[in-house]
């Protein structure tokens, strides 16, 4: 069994900075990556306002649309669409490492899974999107 | 006159000095050398003082690892022209409480690694003349979780593990993977148990640092993924069919 | 076995994650900027309810909301006790981030089902 009393206070004990994430560009990456969560969960409940605004009549929905032309939030759209896409693409380029699919003997390559991932994220915005345009 | 580079070296030692401090060397810039190479000149030549780890000096014993200028590498496998002018700076592997200079307590590591099981687990043992059949598409399944040399690189490079010392961290996740997937093992059940806890798989964010820096290619990061999968998908079933019987 | 939330809300996380990045890009794009900036014209108050009013669609509007939501509490949760090494403010922290995803899908849920 490993001794556990060792006398480790005479080891050196280097702390975490509270900025410890700013020292390393992987780091930065991460935490960017990460806080795409907001741009998500913002749009979610933007989503649900045009839904409430929906529900709740013509001068409603017409309200909301007056809303989202307003120039700030244009500008808060376009940061957040920037975060929205940088989510997208940083999912579904690691989502293999989570999913390791066997077809017969043999592990269908990385690539392959990441591609169906961008065709089915094309797929779905142009059936939206052909319904906005048409 | 021979190129030199200046290799600047944490040191510590307890006894002389409570705090740690750098100091410089300059060695010849040799296009074969390795950092390790530097490091035994070091000690050869200028400083028998210096303490640091190191075995097989290629890259098979995971001995040597150490910060150098903040990437946690193998100091056999990392070649000293790289860093051309220089300075350099080494210090011991981030993440770990530093015995002295350069050296490493790693005892939280080995600790860890009990926890995982990492051995071969069966229901009831066979007999000695019972073979354990595996196919070349088996061995596949593991082998790149199989490589790990325990080196910690991906510890030091692990921010979670920096700001949780009780997250069990990636090797021993990978380790841990590395029995689950072998078709002779069924202990898939009793280190999902010990690993579902609030320091095994769930503390990972996935920063992915630790398969950046492992020199064996052994992805603990993916290893990991999987694991939650695996996690999730066994938490689900339980709960939806929970007559059905755990492996 | 003891039992831990830890892997249901991971799924939910996981979920979310994959139904916001093929949702959510394109329902910004056209609601955020293309029509706000006079790119396409919004469609009509009765053409667009008509097209939500199916229950299929908003089973499937409620499932993209709900798990946004959820995918970003679990991961802003981690987000803040790592990045601002809340420590002590753990348990609060996770209250608060499933917490209001919770509010906010109850109140999705509403919404939809009255629609």
């Amino acid at each position: 069994m490993i001794q556990q009393d060792v006398t480790i206070s005479r080891f050196y004990k280097r702390k975490m900075p509270i900025l410890w994430w700013t020292k390393r560009r992987s780091h930065i990456r991460f935490i960017v990556r990460e806080l795409t969560s907001l741009p998500v969960a913002y749009f979610a409940v933007v989503l649900l306002f045009l839904i409430r605004a929906l529900s709740q009549g013509p001068e409603a929905y017409a309200a909301y649309l007056a809303t989202m032309r307003l120039p700030a939030m244009i500008l808060l759209h376009l940061i957040a669409f920037a975060g929205l896409i940088f989510h997208s693409i940083t999912w579904f380029n690691l989502a293999p490492k989570a999913m390791v699919i066997k077809v017969g003997k043999n592990r269908v390559p990385d690539t392959m899974i990441i591609l169906a991932n961008y065709l089915g994220w094309i797929v779905v915005s142009v059936v939206i999107a052909w319904f906005f345009i048409s | 006159m021979d190129k030199q580079i200046t290799l600047e070296i944490f040191r510590y030692n307890p006894d002389e000095a409570p705090e740690p401090g750098f100091q410089s060397y300059e060695v010849p810039l040799n296009k074969d050398w390795v950092i390790l190479d530097a490091l035994n000149y070091i000690k050869d030549q200028m400083d028998g003082t210096l303490s640091y780890r190191w075995s097989c000096r290629m890259g098979v014993c995971g001995s040597c690892g150490m910060m150098v200028n903040d990437k946690p590498v193998l100091t056999c496998a990392t070649f000293l022209e790289k860093f051309a002018p220089g300075p350099i700076r080494i210090e011991p592997l981030e993440n770990f409480p530093v015995v002295r200079d350069l050296i490493i307590d790693m005892s939280d590591f080995l600790t860890k690694l009990q926890k995982v099981k990492p051995w071969i687990i069966r229901e009831e043992e066979g007999s000695l003349e019972e073979e354990y059949l595996q196919t070349p598409s088996q061995l596949a399944d593991y082998k790149p979780y199989s490589m790990c040399i325990n080196c910690m690189l991906c510890y030091a490079a692990c921010p979670v593990y920096g700001l949780e010392p009780d997250f069990v961290g990636p090797a021993a996740l990978a380790l841990a993977q590395r029995y689950n997937m072998d078709n002779r093992d069924q202990g898939n059940q009793q280190r999902m148990e010990a690993l579902s806890d609030d320091h095994g798989m769930w503390q990972c964010t996935f920063v992915g640092d630790c398969s950046a820096v492992c020199p064996k290619n052994v992805d603990p990061a993916g290893a990991i993924q999987r694991y939650k999968v695996e996690g999730a998908g066994h938490w689900w079933k339980s709960l939806l069919l929970p007559w059905g019987k755990d492996k | 076995m003891k039992f831990r939330t830890e892997p249901f809300w991971w799924s939910l996380f996981g979920a979310g994650g994959a139904i916001s990045a093929l949702f959510l890009p394109i329902l910004l794009l056209i609601f955020g900027l293309a029509i706000p900036l006079g790119w396409i014209e919004a469609p009509t108050y009765a053409r667009l309810t008509a097209w939500v009013a199916p229950i299929l669609v908003r089973l499937l509007l409620f499932a993209i909301i709900a798990l946004s939501l959820f995918h970003w509490a679990h991961r802003f949760r981690f987000t803040l006790y790592e990045g601002l090494q809340l420590h002590h403010l753990n348990k609060t922290v996770a209250v608060l981030c499933y917490g209001t995803a919770i509010v906010l899908t109850l109140f999705a849920g509403y919404t939809l089902w009255n629609f």
